[in-house]
């Protein structure tokens, strides 16, 4: 076991894909002798070269329209975009390009290509710095999109999403990425759940939390403030957002007849919209209450002195746990 | 052998390490015969054919006030970061004389589109610098009015402001506002934007429709860590001749020949002579922001190199020099910096948070009837912990 913290564990885990196939690539903004503005690159163009680890102008659509070009000639790069709010000059490089290929090529084209996207706010950033894009990136089909929550599926999901053959959009939480965890680096991966499977991280009785990405940690602890009040949680880390893991959220719902999904985002059009409508058709008879939503308001990210108030924390999370309970 | 393979296919055309050194030499060091100069590192003046500057020591010493205040101001910022009163600052160290040479160089009715660096351009503007605390403090996205100063709003995402101030020129010649008195636009942007998609495209759209516009780069040799050979190969204001407009390349720490240079380009522009590229060759002397480690991918020895180009020394020298200046007048211009820098201290230190209820303003013209549920409930949700205080 090894202490790591998530920005490390993804370190690592990006260097046992590096290793692990020659074709893999990393490329971005700051990369190289930088290490990304998170260091999460630290080190690998020291140990595997400008050739695989590249530096790149500082275009976002050129990023990933390159990595399309090189996927199509047999390589697997794993892009950086440095910040969530500059992933839109790429968006139509992901959406129009990089998500319908194999699509319009009848299954001819494979893209095994990686985005890698800190996302999230509570760092006190300037604007651009602290979005929660991923629902636009859900609503694309021919997309997989998943976020880690912790430092192990840190280190393994990168793993996976690297050695998945089909484009992953991969969301890491940027506030958690000092959060430290103990990391078995030679077995963690042969243990770990498929990428596109979510995990039940505490089980409970009462109510059924779903969440992923920086906000797996605050309802981890809201389950314990919750206990203490004679509530039981089941909190749930989806990690995968496309596709959804209904299997396991539908199991733990029936069990729990209650429902609440939790996520950065902007609850208007989010992941916790869509999440509420399967729910609601697959486990209508098991409710108790409607299912409910914390996220963020309708409104642009706000300046930072303003996160606080904007982002959800423990006590929304507690708040709607205890509407949930008022039907 | 796979991995040989991978990596020759991925760096075709990868030169010796001598051939790199040679090629980038013309970008890392400017050849003096193509970059325009009025004012030696030294603080001798010198002539350039193309930009006669007739300058009166009034002029040049209210140059020199703006050079020291504006230093001043990003000193004091960084300070105030390191104290925690903002939550990052973007340094303009060592691009004061590209700023001020430029931003005096518009007239009041000329519109500026600043990245989030443009500090000493807002400082001629006329903008309140506490302004700019306000939004690095997390306390406002910027929060002015473009129109009050005719200075917009700072840009984060690079590159995108370009089209703005390319629009903004083609309204200009919409309004007929093209010609003798006409208006122009200026768009700042750095060495790193060139690569965007979106300043390309700014060129193209200004140069086929002639716009008023000035593209002022601050060529500053880094996007982050990146240097700018992994932005260009050629010289940047060499581009400007494939888009179909002159490009210039200017002593960007020299204030005299940035002033000189944006004034004909201006000028050209509103006369309805089109676009001009100037390409300010100067160097980001301090880290990208607050929150970089510059010395994990550049040289102490590079920084050192720059430090005798120092953009203010020269002017000092200069006025010393020529007597324009007597010691009295520096000490004078100290004593006001530090006056200014004091004020914008003790504003940020007693700024305010903003209201939490005001992150649902100004979303719309007005809000729709979802966000003022939302208002109304986020405001009895806040409420309630209030109750709760109160009861205890």
């Amino acid at each position: 076991m090894t202490t790591l913290t998530l920005s490390r564990a993804l370190n690592e885990g990006l260097r046992k894909a590096l290793e692990a196939n020659a074709k893999a690539l990393i490329m971005g903004e700051d990369v190289g002798k930088l290490g990304g503005v998170f260091r999460v690159t630290d080190g690998l163009q020291k140990d595997f070269g400008e050739a695989r680890v590249i530096d790149t102008p500082l275009a976002e659509s050129g990023i990933i329209g390159t990595a399309i070009g090189l996927a199509l000639r047999g390589y697997r790069p794993i892009c950086e975009i440095q910040f969530d709010g500059f992933i839109f000059p790429a968006f139509d490089q992901i959406v129009s390009q990089l998500a319908k290929m194999r699509y319009r090529s009848r299954g001819a084209v494979t893209l095994p290509l990686v985005v890698r996207v800190p996302f999230g706010g509570g760092i006190g950033a300037v604007e651009h710095h602290s979005e929660s894009p991923e629902a636009l990136f859900a609503h694309t089909p021919g997309l997989r999109v998943v976020a880690c929550g912790d430092p192990v599926d840190a280190y393994t999901m990168i793993q996976q999403a690297a050695a998945s053959d089909d484009p992953v959009l991969f969301f890491e939480p940027k506030r958690r990425y000092w959060d430290k965890a103990e990391v078995d680096v030679e077995g963690a991966l042969a243990a770990a759940l498929p990428m596109d499977q979510a995990r039940v991280l505490v089980e409970g009785a009462d109510v059924t939390v779903l969440c992923y990405g920086p906000m797996v940690r605050t309802c981890a602890e809201a389950a314990v403030a919750a206990a203490g009040d004679g509530k039981s949680l089941e909190i749930i880390d989806l990690r995968s957002l496309a596709p959804l893991d209904t299997d396991t959220i539908f199991a733990s719902v029936r069990k729990t007849g209650r429902c609440v999904v939790v996520h950065e985002a902007v609850v208007t059009g989010g992941l916790g919209a869509e999440i509420a409508a399967q729910v609601t058709q697959e486990c209508f008879y098991s409710l108790e209450a409607p299912v409910l939503r914390v996220g963020a308001y309708t409104t642009p990210y706000p300046p930072s002195r303003l996160e606080e108030y904007y982002l959800p924390d423990l006590d929304r999370i507690l708040d709607a746990v205890d509407r949930s309970f008022g039907y | 052998m796979a991995v040989k393979d991978a990596g020759r296919a991925a760096r075709p055309g990868k030169r010796a390490p001598d051939d790199r050194a040679l090629a980038q030499e013309p970008d890392r060091q400017a050849d003096p015969a193509e970059l325009i100069q009025l004012l030696t590192p030294e603080g001798e003046r010198v002539e350039h054919p193309d930009y006669p500057l007739e300058i009166s020591a009034a002029e040049v010493k209210a140059l020199y006030r703006d050079l020291v205040i504006v230093r001043r101001i990003d000193f004091e910022a960084i300070a105030l970061q390191r104290q925690g009163e903002l939550g990052i600052w973007a340094s303009l160290l060592g691009q004061e004389a590209a700023q001020v040479g430029s931003g005096r160089a518009l007239g009041p009715r000329d519109m500026a589109f600043p990245t989030y660096r443009e500090h000493g351009v807002a400082w001629c503007r006329g903008l309140d610098p506490v302004k700019l605390l306000e939004l690095f403090r997390g306390v406002s996205h910027g929060g002015w009015d473009p129109t009050a100063h005719n200075f917009h709003l700072y840009t984060i995402v690079i590159g995108s402001q370009t089209l703005h101030a390319t629009g903004y020129a083609m309204g200009i010649q919409r309004d007929g506002a093209v010609g003798d008195d006409g208006e122009a636009v200026i768009a700042y942007f750095g060495d790193g934007a060139t690569s965007q998609g979106d300043v390309n495209e700014a060129f193209i759209w200004a140069s086929v429709n002639n716009a008023p516009i000035v593209f002022f780069c601050q060529n500053n040799q880094w996007a982050i860590s990146e240097p700018l050979e992994r932005q260009s190969r050629t010289p940047l204001y060499m581009r400007a001749k494939g888009f179909g407009f002159p490009g210039v390349r200017v002593d960007g720490n020299d204030v005299l020949a940035c002033l000189a240079v944006t004034r004909k380009a201006m000028q050209a522009a509103r006369e309805g002579q089109g676009p001009t590229l100037i390409e300010a060759f100067t160097y980001r002397m301090g880290a990208h922001t607050t929150t970089d480690d510059p010395t994990r991918y550049r040289l102490s020895a590079e920084l050192e190199a720059w430090k005798l180009k120092d953009p203010i020394e020269r002017v000092k020298q200069y006025l010393i020099r020529t007597e324009q200046a007597e010691m009295s007048f520096f000490d004078e211009v100290e004593a006001e910096a530090a006056a200014v820098g004091s004020r914008i201290r003790a504003a940020c230190q007693q700024m305010p948070d903003p209201e939490p209820l005001s992150m649902f303003d100004n979303v719309l013209t007005a809000p729709t009837a979802q966000l003022a549920a939302e208002r109304e409930g986020f405001a009895a949700y806040l409420d309630s912990f209030e109750a709760e205080e109160a009861t205890r």
